[in-house]
């Protein structure tokens, strides 16, 4: 944003680089808009076949990786750079290292996910789940990603605090986990330096494997592990209360960077790959509820003799709820990684319901909920309309509650209609059946769907309104400094 | 030691952190290359030919595994539905595995052979017509788009890097006939397989179309081979439990 740089605002960010922070931060609320556009209309492809309008660019198969992606990378992607480069410069009080690099980190980063898309669209596809940029981009990708983790280290270098704040530790995990995940799911022999198209460099049961230890990581440090730090900073500092166990931080971080990593071929339960791997998978993803609902309870008992606000602050609500649905999905989760319970959801809408339970409850709330505390510091003023917030909670609510209860019919509907057997041992239904009987579900999910997105629209209506009122009030406001700001001030 | 200490320094907390997340992945995958039970010994699999992998790129170029899975577990219904549960063998050429984890449509392991050319290409051209409930996109584009195969030498080429037994040499082709027969071996050397590739388009009109060499054509030979490589009559299936 050029306005940020009005004189007034020279001391804060002489102190600190708020600039990057704002420029993933308006990136976030943009890919958020975008992706969940596209997740609404690949929902709809679902239930009205005819969207697909028989054009190749926006069939549901090149458009599902657009989804992801934009959601995965563009929205969560930008809301961990700005919260990590906030957080990690408020808790060692330093300025960023290197604002060169900085901005490379957001330009190389825009541009990865911008080229994804394109080449999705476009047909350039490696053909793996969350992974499914080619070559070019994944070396892209790598860059930025050793750059993101120089700059991170390198404020962490500079700090002026003796002591990493534990946000700090789930981010630097997550960065390292995903530099490891990144390079060793993308090994690939190019046909030609001047063409897209790769094959992975492993095949059949060892490439399902890795891919799965990919997916899997990918949801338990991106969308996880880096989610928990921006908890840690954000919700003490929302509910303007410590950190509810010092103890208990410690030990749920050891434990869920541990176990985590262990548990992704419960995504290949009952396929070829050797039964020892998904035994392994499966106890260790039980063992994974411990320190998961670990990060829930020190989240929410950091509330404690404060819950009050939760009547009067949406941006707590936010949090709050974020935590309840990462309680819930973590708890699924594990149970869904058991053999038998996976032989009825593996391959149904079940699974998709549980990711997003995950990814709009947890991932998508506790952003929202860090926005909305962050957006007022950053542009000095307080939020254009508290109001709003509250109907984006509402609508955001509602909309999850409906997606996943959809997914969840129609997921355990499918799984029963496939291994129903009539009197005569014969299978009782065709497979058509169970798409026919998915349609109502399809239709309930996008609406839920819809529901969310408005509520992301909502967001970026009121935070657009938020800095235009920013830019002018900084010279009136100044920059007298941190929390006095808070829209609950008041 | 005291955590106190690994919080106030990076370089401990770094280690440690590389330590702690290396493990699993380590465990878990590492042996799956060495463990010769892993992937079982059966007869028949072999190399995609020119035109199945010129089909199965477009498989992955459109996202169909986004879809379709690729992988029948070992269950009653599965096996009354789509057949004998898959073999780790039978995805050991494939570069990457299309598995799947969704099934929004039914598994596609072992459509080979189920339906007919002209079914596979009026399905895939409008699902609609001949699966009223069907929610799959319809792909008129891919019977009217030439099928381009100027750069398959290179695909071979890049894939017998990873290890595929695509021969280059005479050598390798007689190592090839050994192995698969001269029948599969002509198929699988790159030299050849620009001739081979219009040739086996040409002899299975899979289109149905026989004065076009389209993107359907490889789409559906890929399609009619898939899961019909092991002859299971030939085994035991206490056999295959081995390597469970």
């Amino acid at each position: 944003m050029a306005a940020t740089g009005t004189a007034a605002a020279v001391n804060v960010n002489e102190q600190y680089n708020y600039d990057i922070v704002r420029k993933f931060t308006i990136m976030t609320l943009v890919w958020g808009a975008i992706g969940m556009f596209v997740g609404v209309y690949i929902a709809s492809e679902l239930a009205w076949p005819w969207l697909n309008f028989d054009n190749p660019y926006i069939t549901f198969g090149r458009l599902r990786p657009v989804h992801t992606g934009a959601v995965i990378f563009g929205f969560g992607g930008s809301a961990l750079f700005a919260t990590s480069y906030y957080v990690v410069q408020r808790t060692s009080q330093a300025r960023l290292f290197s604002d060169g690099l900085a901005n490379f980190t957001f330009w190389g980063w825009q541009a990865a996910i911008v080229f994804a898309a394109l080449g999705n669209v476009l047909g350039h596809s490696q053909g793996r789940e969350y992974a499914e940029m080619e070559w070019p981009i994944d070396l892209l990708i790598l860059f930025v990603w050793v750059a993101y983790l120089t700059v991170f280290v390198g404020t962490l270098m500079k700090r002026k605090q003796p002591h990493i704040y534990v946000a700090n530790w789930f981010y630097l995990a997550f960065i390292l986990a995903t530099a490891l995940l990144h390079v060793f799911n993308n090994l690939a022999v190019p046909i030609d330096l001047f063409s897209m198209k790769s094959y992975s460099l492993f095949s059949g049961v060892q490439d399902a494997m890795t891919q799965w230890w990919y997916g899997h990581n990918a949801v338990g440090f991106f969308l996880t592990a880096a989610f928990l730090g921006m908890m840690y900073y954000f919700v003490p500092k929302q509910a303007g209360r410590p950190v509810y166990s010092y103890r208990l931080s410690v030990i749920h971080f050891w434990a869920i960077i541990f176990l985590y990593m262990w548990a992704g071929s419960h995504h290949l339960h009952w396929t070829a790959i050797p039964d020892w791997t998904s035994t392994l998978a499966a106890t260790f993803s039980i063992m994974l509820l411990l320190p998961s609902w670990g990060g829930m309870i020190n989240g929410i008992l950091t509330l404690s003799g404060a819950w009050d606000k939760l009547r009067t602050d949406p941006i707590m609500r936010f949090l709050i709820v974020a935590l309840s649905f990462y309680g819930m999905s973590t708890f699924e989760g594990p149970m869904m990684s058991l053999k038998d319970v996976n032989a009825l959801s593996h391959y149904t809408d079940w699974t998709v319901g549980h990711v997003h339970s995950g990814a709009l409850g947890w991932v998508a709330m506790v952003s929202f909920g860090s926005l909305y505390h962050l957006v007022p510091r950053l542009w000095n003023t307080p939020m254009h309309s508290i109001k709003l917030i509250n109907v984006h909670f509402w609508l955001a609510t509602i909309g999850i509650l409906l997606y996943i209860t959809a997914m969840w019919i129609s997921g355990i509907m499918q799984g029963l209609m496939w291994r129903a057997f009539d009197d005569f041992g014969n299978l009782q239904y065709s497979f058509v059946e169970s798409v026919a009987a998915a349609h109502p579900f399809y239709i309930m999910r996008a609406v839920g769907g819809a529901f969310f997105l408005s509520g992301m629209l909502l967001m970026c209506y009121n935070v657009f309104k938020t800095i235009r009122k920013g830019s002018v009030g900084v010279e009136a406001v100044g920059i007298e400094g941190e929390g006095k700001l808070s829209p609950n001030a008041a | 030691m005291k955590h106190d200490k690994i919080e106030r320094n990076l370089g401990i907390l770094l280690v440690l952190t590389m330590v702690a997340i290396s493990v699993g992945g380590m465990v878990e995958i590492i042996p799956l290359f060495f463990i010769k039970e892993t992937v079982e010994k059966v007869e028949g699999v072999r190399p995609y030919k020119p035109l199945e992998l010129r089909g199965r790129d477009i498989y992955i170029r459109e996202g169909c595994y986004l879809c379709h899975s690729q992988m029948i577990r070992p269950f009653r219904d599965e096996a009354l539905r789509y057949g004998h549960y898959s073999l780790a063998a039978e995805s050991k050429y494939d570069h990457p595995f299309q598995w799947g984890s969704k099934r929004t449509g039914p598994d596609l392991a072992r459509v080979g052979g189920k339906y007919s050319n002209d079914w596979q290409t009026q399905h895939l051209i409008a699902p609609r017509s001949l699966v009223p409930q069907s929610v799959m996109p319809n792909y008129p584009w891919l019977a009217t788009t030439d099928l381009d195969y100027s750069d398959i030498n290179l695909r071979m080429r890049a894939l017998r890097k990873t290890g595929v037994p695509y021969s280059e040499s005479q050598a390798e082709y007689e190592r090839n006939v050994e192995e698969f027969g001269a029948d599969v071996a002509k198929y699988l050397h790159i030299p050849d397989a620009e001739k081979n590739l219009i040739g086996q388009a040409q002899q299975g009109n899979y289109d149905t179309n026989p004065d076009k060499l389209s993107e359907m054509d490889a789409l559906v030979a890929y399609l009619q081979m898939l899961g019909t490589l092991v002859d299971f009559k030939k085994y035991d299936d206490d056999y295959f439990v081995k390597f469970r």
